[in-house]
């Protein structure tokens, strides 16, 4: 297999798994709303509440970040990253 | 100053910042001076919409690439703001905290759709497009498909999705400048579109990315500072995203005890319209599961949809920077999405909670009709109160409030000095600026690039493509100035639509463009044609009478239109031959970050 073919291979794999984590918050979680609002979360606020307000968002920005870093490692296995710039 | 611009840029917006706290601090003493609050209200708005468009006319430019992509250097943490204040809009801005006020749990679907959307761009797309090098999306669908129709049917996705949104932020920025400036709406709105034109006209891109920082700072200082006073005045806790459950529970204990009583047809009918009462429960799951994740999936995929929020990643220098800038993007984005709860639970207690003294449920009608504030928002048609049950005494079910009057009117209930409403007011304005800018240059840049240059006449020069290019940014304008002035729909419903157009049309054909070697030309026309009219055709049946089906909602059609273009596509794609190897080794080239990009830095 090409180092190319390798590298698109390993890039599918991550995404496949960010879109797993992705699809916990934002879809996953929300299917048993009602269930998990009777437990308190973080802070003392009802748990499905707290999800929406900010869990789940800041799970998104984490996970975003998460996924950049984990990127570029591909990338640079692979000798793909960029120079010259940050 | 030494060295460039872009190496000055921190030095340059921390100025600018210390300078704006410095003008707030300068109008509350001469609040206590005795200026009056319309002349602070006018200050405010006047000041920064003059900064603008000082930002705006620095950054002119006469060359291609700065004019569309802001000559590709933008750093990742300012391109972050910048996008951030692109996207978020008078919506977010205004409109947000009202809907949880009054819809709770269930409107909060838009909170996880708006930002897990951001996920999508960051993996599936913004990189990819990056490395492709276009100047627009349809730069992209073009060149990965091939053919004047795959391009042309792109450019139509993006103007239907885009006018319906911009109408909507033209409107925002009308209502904001009719309040603050004092005239009337018809006017406010010319005046609106002539601040926002001022931003992006001489500059292009490069001059609305450095408005929209310039806008961010504003709108998220106009946004945080009211949220934490009001949270510390009413001694809920000095930082409200972590103190606020006791005020969340004390909300839920009063609903109880107050029950939400249903009105009667009849009485309603004497509420002016557009206002509503609290009949959702504040923290309690109100929405069946389908209905709020339907609602956060459209959102989401409308997101990555969205042309004038995925041009801002072909803005950054390198494909590396633009993931991280997807990051920084939603991190800005999350510091306002996260506060609108905060304060939509801080209004709601301080209106309904009998104990505190700003509470007037359970006051009398004739007590309540006798407060300042009150009287004033009553005069803007924002609040209405009636005694529907005849006792004398307000229910919860006989108090009415506009969406806008949660962000806009807080402030003055808790009583906030004037001039954090003359902030707010300037940050509304600077959301609802930013984001027009941004969508009147995606459906401008376009059209002047996609189908006067790429399509009609590809040997232009670039001073007469540009001059194109402006002359659209006008004429655009002015069409959606002029349709925002008929105010045919409310702010967030058509900010929704935009989402569900934007994905009936174009989120597959991006997606796979890149994830799918074997889509093709054909495959890709079927895609947005007949995802764009089926989407289309959902709405226009459930407006008229049509009962729907799976539960999608005219806020959901997209879900539909999407499916119908995901089948299309793949469907014609695998019916069709393949696509030629220059246009698989084009996929290939894409998919890797390091290199030339696709297409040339002048095109």
């Amino acid at each position: 297999m090409s180092k190319q073919a390798q590298h698109w291979e390993k890039s599918r794999g991550l995404l496949l798994i960010t879109l797993a984590i992705w699809f916990i918050f934002s879809i996953g979680i929300f299917l048993f709303g009602a269930e998990m609002n009777e437990v308190t979360g973080p802070f003392g606020y009802p748990l499905t509440y707290w999800f929406t307000c900010q869990g789940s968002l800041g799970a998104f920005v984490i996970l975003i970040f998460w996924f950049a870093n984990r990127q570029e490692k591909i990338d640079e296995e692979f000798g793909f990253s960029e120079r010259g710039d940050d | 100053m030494k060295g460039n611009f872009i190496d000055n840029l921190p030095k340059v917006y921390g100025i600018y910042t210390g300078g704006f706290l410095a003008f707030i601090i300068i109008m509350s003493i001469a609040e206590q001076m005795g200026m009056t609050a319309k002349t602070i209200g006018i200050c405010f708005v006047a000041f920064t919409v003059a900064i603008y468009a000082i930002i705006g006319y620095l950054s002119r430019t006469a060359q291609a690439d700065a004019y569309y992509v802001a000559g590709r250097q933008v750093p990742t943490v300012f391109n972050g703001m910048a996008t951030a204040a692109d996207w978020m809009s008078g919506a977010s801005f205004v409109a947000m905290a009202g809907g949880i006020y009054f819809k709770g749990y269930g409107y909060m679907a838009l909170l996880v759709g708006w930002t897990g959307g951001y996920v999508l761009v960051a993996s599936l797309l913004a990189p990819y497009l990056r490395k492709f090098g276009c100047y627009t999306v349809p730069d992209f669908i073009g060149t990965r498909y091939g053919g004047n129709l795959s391009r042309f049917l792109a450019v139509v996705v993006l103007t239907v999705a885009s006018f319906t949104y911009v109408t909507a932020q033209i409107n925002a920025t009308g209502t904001i400048a009719s309040v603050a400036l004092d005239i009337p709406f018809q006017y406010a709105v010319y005046v609106g579109l002539v601040s926002i034109l001022l931003c992006s006209m001489l500059g292009g891109m490069r001059g609305v990315t450095w408005t929209q920082v310039a806008q961010y700072i504003v709108l998220i200082i106009a946004y945080l500072l009211p949220v934490f006073w009001i949270s510390n005045k009413m001694g809920a806790g000095f930082f409200p995203h972590f103190m606020l459950a006791d005020e969340v529970s004390r909300i839920a204990e009063l609903e109880a005890q107050f029950g939400f009583v249903k009105n009667s047809a009849e009485n309603l009918k004497e509420v002016p319209k557009g206002l509503a009462g609290i009949t959702k429960a504040h923290s309690a799951v109100n929405a069946t599961p389908w209905a709020f994740i339907s609602l956060a999936l459209a959102m989401m995929m409308g997101t990555a949809s969205l042309p004038h929020v995925m041009m801002r990643y072909f803005t950054t220098p390198s494909v590396k920077a633009a993931r991280k800038s997807v990051g920084w993007s939603l991190f800005f984005i999350f510091l306002l999405y996260s506060s609108a709860p905060m304060l939509a639970t801080l209004s709601k207690l301080s209106l309904i909670d009998p104990t505190l003294s700003t509470g007037i449920i359970g006051k009398s009608i004739a007590d309540v009709q006798a407060i300042d504030w009150y009287q004033n928002w009553n005069q803007a048609n924002l609040m209405f109160v009636s005694d529907f049950n005849g006792n004398g005494t307000l229910e919860l079910n006989e108090f009415f409030m506009g969406g806008k009057a949660v962000v806009l009117a807080t402030p003055e209930i808790a009583g906030l000095p004037y001039v954090i409403s003359g902030l707010v007011a300037a940050g509304g304005m600077a959301a609802a600026m930013s984001t027009a800018d941004g969508l009147i240059l995606a459906i401008a840049n376009a059209i002047s690039h996609d189908v006067y240059y790429k399509i009609i006449d590809p040997k232009a020069e670039t001073a007469k493509r540009l001059v194109v290019a402006r002359v659209l940014l006008v004429v655009i304008g002015f069409a959606g100035a002029t349709i925002a002035a008929m105010e045919i729909q409310g702010i967030l419903g058509s900010v929704i639509w935009a989402f569900d157009f934007a994905m009936s049309g174009l989120f597959f054909p991006l997606v796979l463009g890149v994830w799918w070697k074997r889509a093709n030309k054909e495959g890709a026309i079927a895609g947005m044609a007949l995802g764009l009219i089926s989407g289309a055709g959902y709405l226009i049946w459930v407006r008229n009478g049509g009962s729907g089906f799976l539960g999608i909602t005219q806020l959901t059609f997209g879900i539909f239109g999407s499916a119908v273009s995901l089948v299309a596509m793949v469907v014609v794609s695998l019916i069709t031959s393949e696509p030629s190897a220059a246009t698989q080794k084009m996929v290939d080239e894409v998919r890797v970050p390091s290199g030339k990009s696709i297409l040339g830095k002048q095109h």
